[in-house]
């Protein structure tokens, strides 16, 4: 009782208004002509399709590295994994495990370079992780072009080379999780005998996602993981209790890297395309806001907030451009994203940290 | 009392921080023109009676006090920092307030610069006025003339020695117009002796310009070099309030020190004879608490005190020796060498240590009581985990962790709501004992406990000293122990060593006459001879 | 000492780290983009009268120890939305120009209030908000551009508004206000434009820049910039100066970005206020500006450096790769990279000059020691 007591405490008023805004979103929907079955289809496709990489930072601030506005590290690795993957010819359910393996070499050793920059600059990470990533975006641009890479379906029709702005998985893995067992609830048959309508369950999506949360959860019981929140918590204790504060810093910014890179390749699949070049550049920003709707602050994160942070967020997205525009015939859910995002990072970064010292 | 001629005059000042008393009935005046030498051990009262000089908002905050300040015959209460120095009563920190980017000229100003008024201030008020450069100048060179020394005024903070640091900040507060008062917080204690002797001389010049100033030090030949009056705080209380004239050095330290210690030799008979630690030619870089040159034996089942006066550089010796601060030098624990600034190895060794710094270092204070008493031991030592896949991983066992934190809970009488509450939630005594579990969990050979009762309530105090002493007894646990309180020292320890300017200043038995500790910690004595005792 | 005299031009280098670098892509790049030195030195011209403004709206901030002011955005955005009034008023010349700054000024000064608040709320991260709070800022924009503008506000010209009959246009011509300050007093000299009116204001504030470091209120920034703690232990209000400081920087970043969408001729409504946030932050950082200390030199370095390499890399880069994209890319990336760069050198400088002097304190056993560690220290 006490702990949930203590949670709505800690949750904080814009938390609050945003689940209520969800919940009046979704109490309206039938009103205004929205079908609730797939706006909850919706809702849990994008929850999987994104919740991953909101996962990925845990690990960081757990360590007390901060909010990983360096996350496009990552995705880069997970690019790198699937179009190397399809480059080599590779599909279904193995071209998807070797592009995961691919992932996790190449996150690990973008990891450590960028785990060892930011125990070099402790202070203002966050913007150095932000400039950062946004030049290793850049950087990756020009490399997509000048990469060998051959496969027709990946590279440029009229020129032959340089990697496609989005690339279709149709031919690979396209919702390979998604379609894993997937669930029909209330479908209709309609006449071409197909099914339709209804509320669809990513059984799949969902597993990988649980197993990842648990991957996760088991990872911060670790001793290392053990170790990583005393290092966030109170580094000196850390220190005096024999734990290198470095290399738990850096563990911390391997493991935020490499899950985003995983991150990205679930939500390639769900989404059917490779993106490339600049699309990354500002991937960090949603999954941010996620963790901290979800109630994270910038020194403690857990599964709870991942979960709840990314369900509100995705959920919103989902229900404003529906019931929003259908109530004012205009499209302003992408001013309510940049607002409501934008507006919970500057709220956690000006609230007093939680840590006492 | 109050006569003409004073400046200021305390009289009957008291203060109590919730029922604990830090000041008791504290009365002396400062006469215009005078020095008056303020000695105390650390925790005597200096700060806080500073504190309510100046008007401190903290005083307020914790109730106030009583008593009343008279400056030139007036009762004044300042309600805040500013107040004070409007008055003419100017402080100068141990710690420099200046800034290093600035030259002598704007530091001394800060705040305070000459101005020409143009046109843009009657839009947007004074602070569009242009600086006069050449009148702050002159302003500062006038300050520093008064000071008697050398020092340019267009040289960067940075780029100074210290002792011109400490004289900047002193030219700073008598650039004010109306300066009456000085407090100079223990001004030589980063100074070398020549630096220190024209400080002194300084002194001196500006009590002859008619400024009185409470000169807070250590170093007791230099009170007795410079001050009109010396004021003796002990425990609270103004226990001496004399001339200088005819006092000396070891009469100050015996009325520093004071109280007389009851039947402690006793406890003498434990220790044996053979070397367990030995520390030959240690230095550590603790900011702060620099050690220098330090070399000392501590025998198997000893309890081995370290005291001295704070920033001298006893806490640096636990600090350096547990790898937690740059450190070189050798020791050895058991004949075998103890690895420096690696934390890992040493906790590996046998050794546990007690930080100063309960909260800083001591604790986590978000965490469960049970991660704050396993934590150390499960990364040292490879405890409390349940190995997954064959090894592959090292999940924590919560159920074994709990085992811990409960019996120490037992044994160390540690009151709370359980194992799972957090360590923040504790109060100061309890935490300690959180601290005292973490070391112990480790089995330790050797122990180092540092301040243990800093900060706790006399009840707590006498509970940890007696768990110590109990270890020590029951399991011969060797302890090395830094405290502060010279009592407690001798109330627990078979040797104290006093550190003094980061070396030993010298080793004493508890027996030992109270000046002797007195005359150690003000550096009025080496103890070449010390180790003999 | 002699030896160290004669490392003096390795420090100098060592120092200025970022400018060389970004000085050696310049004349690497020249050759290859194959312009003529006319071509590139005329445009160089226009483009410093175009965009030096907008970089001395950093110089304040960073003088006040507050860092790179990334929410500069704020300032660009209250000029953008002056400028959308000035053409939807079809107030021509000049008079669009000043009617476009007496709307946007006292919009920058609530702005840069708001947004001193918000920094004075981050101690320590001042950057990262100051950048979050201006893609915060886009969204309120766009909520007043696309939605405001149109319903509550009307749009009395038509090509202003968007085609769906709401909102601002995406692209907003200039027309009126084109070339309203450049072309006033422009002076031909053999193939280079000089717009000498654009000059004269850029020297005015430089001399307001100079003037003002001299008043009280520079001088506490100064003070505040390295030491919080002792300048508000003299008395200094820090928290009401870091937010002057702010204001001023929203207010220059206003006018800089009128001044420079007048020389473009047309903005994009919702972006180019993003676009200048980016440029100033990395012209002064090129130009040798560190997160602690600006000067003027630094912008006319930055701003030079800066602009050479934005006209010869796209072309270089397609010359060398064959290809228009990777030289678009190659001067995004370096952009971005040169300031993760002077960020990264910064913090590091600032680490191990704390380490060197700790070194110098350090108490040593015996010189032997001493001079290994201090040996290691210097390493």
């Amino acid at each position: 009782m006490n702990r949930i007591k203590a949670f709505i405490t800690d949750f904080g008023w814009p938390r609050i208004i945003i689940a209520i805004f969800l919940l009046a979103l979704f109490i309206s929907a039938p009103f205004v002509g929205v079908k609730l079955d797939a706006s909850f289809t919706d809702v849990f496709n994008r929850f999987g399709q994104n919740v991953i990489m909101v996962l990925a930072l845990v690990p960081m601030v757990q360590a007390g590295c901060g909010l990983n506005f360096g996350l496009p590290l990552g995705i880069l690795s997970g690019l790198l994994g699937s179009t190397m993957a399809m480059q080599f010819g590779l599909t279904g359910p193995m071209g998807f495990l070797v592009a995961i393996l691919i992932t996790i070499f190449f996150g690990s050793i973008f990891g450590l370079g960028y785990g060892k920059l930011l125990n070099k600059v402790k202070g203002e990470e966050m913007t150095i992780a932000m400039y950062v990533g946004f030049s290793a975006v850049m950087l990756f641009s020009i490399l997509w072009l000048l990469l060998p890479y051959t496969k027709p379906d990946l590279v440029m029709g009229y020129a032959g080379e340089g990697l496609r702005r989005s690339i279709s998985l149709e031919k690979y893995w396209d919702k390979i999780l998604n379609n894993f067992l997937a669930l029909r609830i209330g479908s209709v048959r309609n006449l071409a005998g197909n099914l339709s309508g209804g509320f669809i369950f990513p059984t799949g999506l969902m597993m990988f996602v649980a197993a990842c949360v648990v991957f996760m959860w088991f990872f911060l019981r670790t001793k290392t993981g053990t170790a990583m929140t005393a290092v966030g918590s109170n580094p000196d204790f850390a220190r005096a209790s024999g734990v290198s504060v470095e290399k738990m810093r850096t563990t911390s910014v391997v493991v935020s890297t490499i899950i985003g890179g995983i991150g990205i390749l679930v939500y390639q699949q769900s989404f059917g395309f490779v993106q490339v070049y600049d699309a990354p550049l500002y991937m960090a920003f949603p999954a941010v806001s996620a963790l901290l709707i979800g109630g994270a602050s910038v020194t403690k994160a857990s599964m709870l907030n991942v979960v709840i942070g990314t369900l509100l967020f995705q959920g919103m997205l989902t229900m404003t451009p529906s019931v929003i525009n259908s109530v004012l015939k205009t499209d302003m859910s992408e001013v309510i994203r940049i607002i409501v995002s934008n507006g919970m990072i500057i709220y956690a970064l000006t609230r007093k940290t939680k840590v006492t010292k | 009392m109050a006569n003409e001629s004073s400046l200021l005059s305390l009289e009957g000042i008291s203060k109590d921080f919730y029922g604990n008393v830090v000041l008791e009935d504290v009365t002396f005046t400062v006469g215009r023109g005078e020095i008056i030498g303020l000695v105390g051990e650390n925790g005597a009262g200096k700060t806080t009676l500073m504190r309510i000089l100046f008007g401190m908002p903290v005083i307020a905050e914790t109730g106030g006090f009583k008593g009343r300040i008279m400056l030139d015959g007036k009762q004044v209460a300042f309600t805040s920092p500013f107040d004070a120095l409007d008055a003419g009563i100017g402080m100068v920190h141990q710690e420099f307030s200046l800034i290093p980017g600035f030259t002598a000229t704007e530091n001394i100003t800060l705040n305070r610069e000459s101005m020409k008024r143009n046109v843009a201030c009657d839009i947007f008020g004074e602070r569009m006025s242009v600086l006069d450069r050449a009148r702050m100048r002159t302003r500062a060179a006038k300050a520093i003339s008064r000071l008697g020394v050398k020092l340019d005024p267009d040289i960067l903070v940075s780029e100074m020695p210290v002792g011109h640091k400490q004289f900047t900040e002193i030219a700073r507060e008598i650039d004010r117009s109306n300066v009456k008062l000085l407090v100079l917080d223990e001004p030589t204690a980063v100074l070398t002796e020549t630096e220190a002797e024209v400080l002194i001389q300084s002194m001196r010049m500006l009590a002859a310009q008619g400024i009185s100033i409470i000169f807070i030090s250590h170093r007791l030949h230099e009170i007795i070099n410079v001050a009109d009056k010396i004021v003796v705080l002990r425990d609270g209380k103004a226990v001496k309030s004399v001339p200088v004239k005819g006092v000396s050095v070891h009469d100050i330290a015996t009325w520093m020190v004071g109280r007389e210690v009851k039947g402690s030799s006793s406890m003498l008979s434990a220790c044996s004879e053979k070397v367990f630690l030995k520390v030959d030619n240690l230095w550590v870089d603790m900011p702060g608490e620099t050690v220098r040159n330090v070399s000392f034996d501590v025998c198997e089942g000893e309890i081995f005190g370290i005291g001295g006066l704070a920033g001298q550089g006893k806490l640096g010796i636990p600090n350096g020796l547990m790898g937690l601060f740059p450190a070189g030098g050798n020791a050895s624990l058991d004949d075998s060498p103890v690895p420096l600034n690696d934390p890992h190895k040493v906790l590996n060794n046998h050794m546990a240590f007690v930080s100063e710094d309960r909260r800083g270092v001591g604790l986590l204070l978000d965490e469960t009581l049970e991660w704050n008493v396993a934590f150390t031991a499960m990364q040292a030592k490879g405890e409390h985990l349940i190995p997954v896949l064959g090894g592959l991983f090292k999940l924590r066992n919560e159920r074994t962790m709990k085992l811990l934190a409960e019996e120490y809970i037992k044994t160390l009488e540690i009151k709370c709501t359980g194992p799972k509450q957090r360590a923040k939630e504790l109060s100061g005594g309890n935490q300690q004992k959180i601290c005292l579990a973490k070391a112990f969990a480790l089995k330790p050979k050797l122990l180092f406990v540092s301040e243990p009762t800093r900060g706790i309530d006399v009840g707590a105090k006498a509970i940890v000293l007696e768990t110590l002493r109990r270890y020590n007894k029951e399991y011969g646990m060797t302890i090395v122990m830094v405290s502060s309180e010279l009592e407690e020292l001798r109330s627990i320890c078979h040797r104290i060593a006093i550190v003094d300017e980061g070396r030993i200043a010298g080793i004493l038995p508890p027996t030992a006459e109270i000046a002797e500790f007195g005359l150690l910690m003000s550096g009025e004595k080496t103890g070449k001879n010390g180790d003999a005792a | 000492m002699n030896p160290l005299k004669k490392f003096e031009p390795l420090k100098f280098i060592s120092d200025n780290i970022v400018t060389v670098i970004f000085l050696a892509l310049t004349i690497i790049a020249i050759p290859f983009s194959r312009l003529s030195g006319i071509y590139i030195l005329s445009n160089l011209i226009d483009r410093f009268a175009r965009s030096a403004f907008l970089v001395f709206a950093l110089i304040l901030p960073i003088m006040a120890g507050m860092g790179i002011n990334f929410a500069m955005v704020l300032g660009a955005t209250a000029g953008q939305i002056g400028l959308i009034f000035a053409i939807d008023y079809n107030v021509m010349g000049i008079q669009g120009l000043l009617l476009a700054t007496c709307i946007g000024v006292p919009l920058s000064i609530f702005l840069g209030w708001f947004c001193g608040q918000v920094l004075n709320r981050a101690r320590g991260r001042e950057m990262v908000t100051g950048f979050i709070l201006g893609y915060f800022m886009d969204g309120v924009y766009q909520f007043f551009g696309l939605y405001v503008m149109g319903w509550l506000i009307p749009i009395r010209t038509r090509e202003v508004m968007q085609v769906t009959g709401s909102g601002v246009r995406n692209t907003l011509a200039l027309g009126p206000v084109r070339g309203g300050l450049d072309n006033i007093l422009n002076l031909q000299v053999g193939p280079f434009h000089l717009p000498l009116l654009t000059f004269g204001v850029i020297a005015f504030l430089c001399l307001f820049i100079i003037w003002f470091r001299k008043t009280k209120l520079g001088h506490d920034m100064r003070a505040i910039g390295q030491d919080q703690g002792v300048s508000h232990s003299a008395g200094i209000a820090v928290d009401r100066t870091r937010i002057m400081a702010i204001v001023i920087s929203t207010i220059l970043a206003c006018i800089g970005q009128i001044i420079y969408l007048q020389n473009m001729g047309n903005m994009g409504t919702y972006t180019s206020q993003r676009q200048a946030g980016y440029f100033a932050a990395a012209a002064i950082l090129v130009g040798g500006a560190t997160v602690s200390k600006a000067t003027i030199m630094n912008v006319f370095v930055g701003v030079f450096l800066v602009h050479s390499l934005y006209i010869t890399m796209p072309i270089a880069g397609k010359e060398i790769f064959k290809s228009a994209m990777v030289g678009q890319y190659m001067s995004d990336f370096i952009n971005y990279a040169i300031i993760a760069l002077a960020l990264v050198l910064h913090a590091w400088r600032n680490k191990r000059n704390a380490d060197l002097a700790r070194a110098g304190l350090r108490g040593h056993a015996d010189k032997d020691s001493a001079l290994a560690a201090q040996a290691g220290a210097v390493q």
